[in-house]
């Protein structure tokens, strides 16, 4: 006779306690690490190469990039200033804690104060796997549409600030940006967000100085802590 | 997408939970799913059919419990499930919100020979 085996363990906890290791090792070391992710074609790697040249001598940064194949997102972020390491998925459609974990074993983290790590393009999985960042960021963008808080629910509730790239384009495509927001208090409410275009630079200034303020006030906490 | 990497965890935990009652088989497991997860059952099932092939899991079957959103509209108390186009409370439009179900991905349990 089969016996039953009452289990009740979360599927993914493998992936959430190996990011709890990761961060532990940021903690260590004193690097602030954000998690970028977006759909593909959002302007995730745009973002990043502005912020790279926006903290250039403020602070010294660091970046993973997740993609299936190329190293084309590494190569413009080191050509912006950072110091980078690419990861190949493979054709995961995701970065998981096991690949940022072999990422940072590859980086001087003493030499870092903010990581940025640059999630594959996709709205759907990488929602579901930790990483062990301190704040998780989703670059939206216009010509998405209106509709994707709606869609892909998962994606932001995760995060702790929302990007909304790409704002140049509001007269040229229908995006009623107040349902947007409206999808978007529902399922995280009170998120700081952020609306900016990378191509004119509108908007660039006040997410700079929010994320360089994360990482003063994760400094500060540090030396209380100590 | 990333059905492969929850399917592999599926079979590590039950394999754990197996091995430690010194189970022969692994028959019957029970998962579920909540809709906010995006996990597709079909998909789940395929590639469990391929790793569990040569483990004392092969062959077993698994249950899925699908687990529908449900949110509580903290203005009028409303518990209402959301569409894809409108997630604000249909009673008073209300959004603030808490979810009451529907976020679930869980090995809850397996049958073990």
């Amino acid at each position: 006779m089969p016996q039953r085996v009452p289990v009740v363990e979360n599927i993914l906890s493998a992936n959430d306690r190996l990011a709890l290791e990761n961060r532990a090792r940021l903690d260590a070391a004193g690097v602030f690490a954000i998690n970028i992710m977006a759909s593909p074609g959002a302007g995730k790697t745009s973002l990043i190469e502005h912020t790279v040249r926006g903290l250039e001598g403020k602070l010294r940064l660091g970046m993973i990039n997740g993609d299936i194949a190329t190293s084309l997102d590494a190569d413009r972020g080191r050509a912006a200033g950072a110091t980078a390491v690419q990861i190949n998925t493979g054709g995961d459609c995701h970065l998981d804690a096991v690949m940022v974990q072999s990422a940072l074993a590859q980086l001087d983290l003493s030499g870092l104060d903010l990581l940025i790590v640059e999630n594959v393009g996709n709205l759907v999985c990488p929602a579901s796997f930790q990483l062990g960042t301190h704040k998780n960021v989703l670059v939206a963008s216009i010509p998405e549409g209106d509709d994707k808080p709606y869609k892909y629910p998962g994606m932001y509730r995760g995060v702790e600030a929302v990007v909304i790239n790409k704002i140049d384009l509001l007269p040229y495509v229908p995006f009623r940006m107040d349902y947007f927001k409206q999808g978007i208090e529902v399922l995280n409410p009170g998120v700081v967000q952020f609306e900016l275009s990378c191509r004119t630079g509108e908007g660039l200034p006040a997410w700079l100085t929010w994320l360089e303020a994360q990482v003063r006030e994760y400094r500060e906490a540090r030396r209380e802590r100590k | 997408m990333h059905e492969l990497a929850v399917t592999q965890s599926v079979l590590d935990i039950a394999l754990r939970h197996a091995a430690e009652r010194n189970a022969r088989r692994i028959t019957d497991l029970y998962l579920v799913i909540g809709q906010w997860s995006s996990i597709v059952d079909d998909s789940v099932q395929f590639y469990w059919d391929i790793i569990s092939e040569g483990t004392i899991a092969q062959g077993a079957t698994l249950h899925f419990r699908r687990v529908p959103v449900e949110l509580t509209c903290l203005d009028c108390g409303q518990v209402y499930q959301p569409t894809s186009e409108e997630l604000v409370c249909p009673q008073c439009a209300g959004s603030r919100v808490r979810v009451r179900q529907g976020d679930e991905l869980q090995l809850e349990a397996i049958d073990i020979e």
